[in-house]
């Protein structure tokens, strides 16, 4: 480390301007923040490209990051009102999500860094899900602790957060598919074009969430005891699909409507289930939605519900900051400077599989 | 004075002055470790150099070809230090890049020059290593009057098998060894400082990835008994 990288909290600014860059998967993030208050946050996606292949394809995407990083740097620093030498630091995500997207990220950070002469801080991208919320316009600030469930096509992963940028706990995770890859696999099983989120969503609104009893995955008393804050996703797709084959063999039609309604239900109750049972066994009285998943609607209905009916504060930033973008990085970016953290060692990479106890990379 | 950096093998970057000539250049042969040492690697060139970035007047970027996941990171970094100071990035094609520098004597290489009269008698095939059992190959003439490197045909694929068949004419000229052919961001940014000065045109931004994206496009839901 050199000198001049160096800072101390004596020097750092309070409301430090973050630049973030985010490629973990099939977006190309690039935020802009001032402490926290969200400045741009611009996301170029290449989910069209992926759609007939039914699920993100690593190399489409890490291509797509490649032709879209100018381009949405440029359309930060406009929507922000900013020039590249007013930056007090960059923020990229190092991990965890696809290796040949993020390296794509990591490079440009590291260049755009070293061209100007700003600290660059290697963040975490889960994390980065959490520090989302502080950029909420309604100016009601996080408490901490708080319990998170991150949801997406890329993770599903529970985190007891007591300290954003020093304190982060990973409680569980998928052990198999994300929920987002089960929404997309679903959705292909129904005939339903991908992204399948949204169209699960579509059709499940005319279908009945009890007309079929499809399993919970790990909450058998006997997987409690060793998954009691994991998922699983994988055994559901395969009695969804178990049950639409048995139905065709039989010559029925398809309830479309009520097997989505009734998967959809399955995943939003596990999700939001397991959640409360952290919230209470910890006895952290919030919870933190994050992740594209968020966007639906039953997921964020359930919670609601449950949690009101447990006494615990939900908290759900908005819907454009919890898919991912770069605004988030550039956020945790921010508290990072602003708790007078010194930059990242140069020589950092994109890890695929960073734990969440690494807030950043130091 | 330009900033080279190449990622379609190892790592390498360099710093050039078309009247100084290499002023910096710093390698990584690793060819799995481009998104760590990038950053390094631009930093100490620069600081061996002993310039800062806004002396800088482009940046040259090597497209390849090479392994994608690698090559990508060099490009990005070279449009975004470029993005950063203002300045222009270019583009050369890596095994030009090598081309330049085994031919010409001026860059450290050892072979002949174009005589006066511009005949060209130093004709060189390319090869580097493409991943999955093939070699990407680039046919050079030799160099031009100028001192730039000719091309004939490729960049393109090959089994190492099937290279003399596809060569034609050129299976019979001497060849790089695709376990052996580092690019040297040294060679890249002064090829590059040399088509400027002849106002010669540079290579389009995009890599040279030479294969469609590895997918399979799903046969749809298969069956999963019961
Ligand atoms: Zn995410």
């Amino acid at each position: 480390m050199t000198p001049t990288r160096a800072s101390s909290a004596s020097t750092a600014p309070s409301e430090p301007l973050v630049l973030g860059i985010e490629t973990s998967c099939d977006e190309t993030g690039v935020g802009i923040v001032r402490g926290t208050t969200l400045l741009a946050n611009v996301i170029s996606s290449s989910m069209d490209e992926h759609a007939r292949y039914g699920g993100v394809v690593p190399e489409v995407a890490a291509r797509a990051h490649l032709d879209a990083m100018q381009p949405a740097l440029e359309a930060a620093l406009a929507e922000a009102g900013v020039t590249l030498d007013e930056l007090d630091a960059i923020a990229v995500t190092s991990g965890p999500g696809l290796a040949g997207a993020l390296m794509v990220g990591v490079g440009a950070a590291k260049a755009l860094a070293l061209a100007t002469g700003t600290p660059l801080y290697a963040v975490n991208h889960l994390v980065g899900h959490v520090g989302a919320d502080v950029l909420r316009d309604d100016d009601s600030e996080i408490e901490l602790p708080t319990i998170a469930l991150l949801v997406s096509g890329g993770h599903t992963s529970l985190l007891h957060v007591r300290d954003l940028v020093d304190d982060v706990e990973l409680l569980g995770e998928t052990i198999d598919d994300a929920a987002g890859e089960a929404f997309d696999k679903v959705a292909r099983l129904l005939g339903l074009p991908y992204p399948g989120g949204p169209q699960i969503d579509r059709v499940a609104v005319d279908g009945d969430p009890a007309a079929i009893r499809f399993p919970r995955g790990l909450t058998l008393p006997k997987d409690l005891v060793k998954h009691r804050y994991d998922f699983s996703f994988s055994g559901l797709k395969t009695a969804v699909a178990r049950w639409v084959e048995r139905r065709r063999d039989e010559g029925g039609a398809v309830p479309v409507a009520d097997v989505a309604a009734s998967f959809r239900e399955a995943v939003a109750d596990v999700l939001i289930t397991k959640a409360l049972a952290a919230c209470a066994d910890l006895g952290v009285p919030r919870l933190l939605l994050g992740g594209g998943v968020v966007a639906n609607a039953r997921v964020r209905e359930l919670a609601h519900e449950r949690c009101a009916a447990a006494g615990v504060e939900l908290r759900v930033p908005p819907l454009s900051l919890c898919t991912d973008n770069g605004a988030m990085i550039a956020a945790l970016g921010a508290q990072l400077v602003a708790r007078g953290h010194a930059p990242s060692p140069l020589d950092f990479g994109a890890d695929s599989t960073l734990p969440v106890t690494s807030v950043f990379v130091a | 004075m330009i900033l080279a950096i190449d990622t379609s093998a190892g790592t390498t970057v360099a710093v050039v002055d078309r009247d100084r000539g290499v002023l910096a250049e710093r390698t990584e042969t690793d060819t799995r470790r481009h998104a760590e040492v990038v950053g390094t690697l631009i930093e100490s060139a620069l600081a061996g150099a002993g310039v800062v970035p806004t002396d800088l007047s482009a940046v040259v970027a090597g497209v390849g070809p090479g392994p994608y996941t690698g090559l990508r990171v060099g490009i990005v970094a070279a449009r975004a230090f470029a993005f950063g100071i203002g300045r222009p990035c270019l583009a050369v094609a890596s095994h030009d890049a090598v081309a330049f520098e085994r031919l010409s004597t001026g860059a450290g290489g050892s072979g002949s020059v174009a005589t006066p009269s511009g005949r060209l008698d130093a004709p060189l095939v390319v090869v580097t290593d493409a991943r999955r059992r093939e070699v990407a190959w680039t046919a050079y003439r030799g160099l031009d009057a100028d001192g730039l490197p000719v091309p004939l045909d490729g960049p393109t694929l090959a089994r190492p098998a099937e290279l003399d068949g596809v060569l034609g004419e050129a299976a019979a000229w001497p060849r790089t060894d695709p376990d052996d052919t580092a690019v040297s961001a040294a060679a890249l940014g002064m090829l590059a400082e040399r088509l400027f000065e002849h106002g010669r045109e540079f290579a389009g931004p995009a890599p040279l990835y030479l294969r469609e994206p590895d997918v399979t496009v799903s046969a749809g839901p298969k069956p999963v008994g019961r």
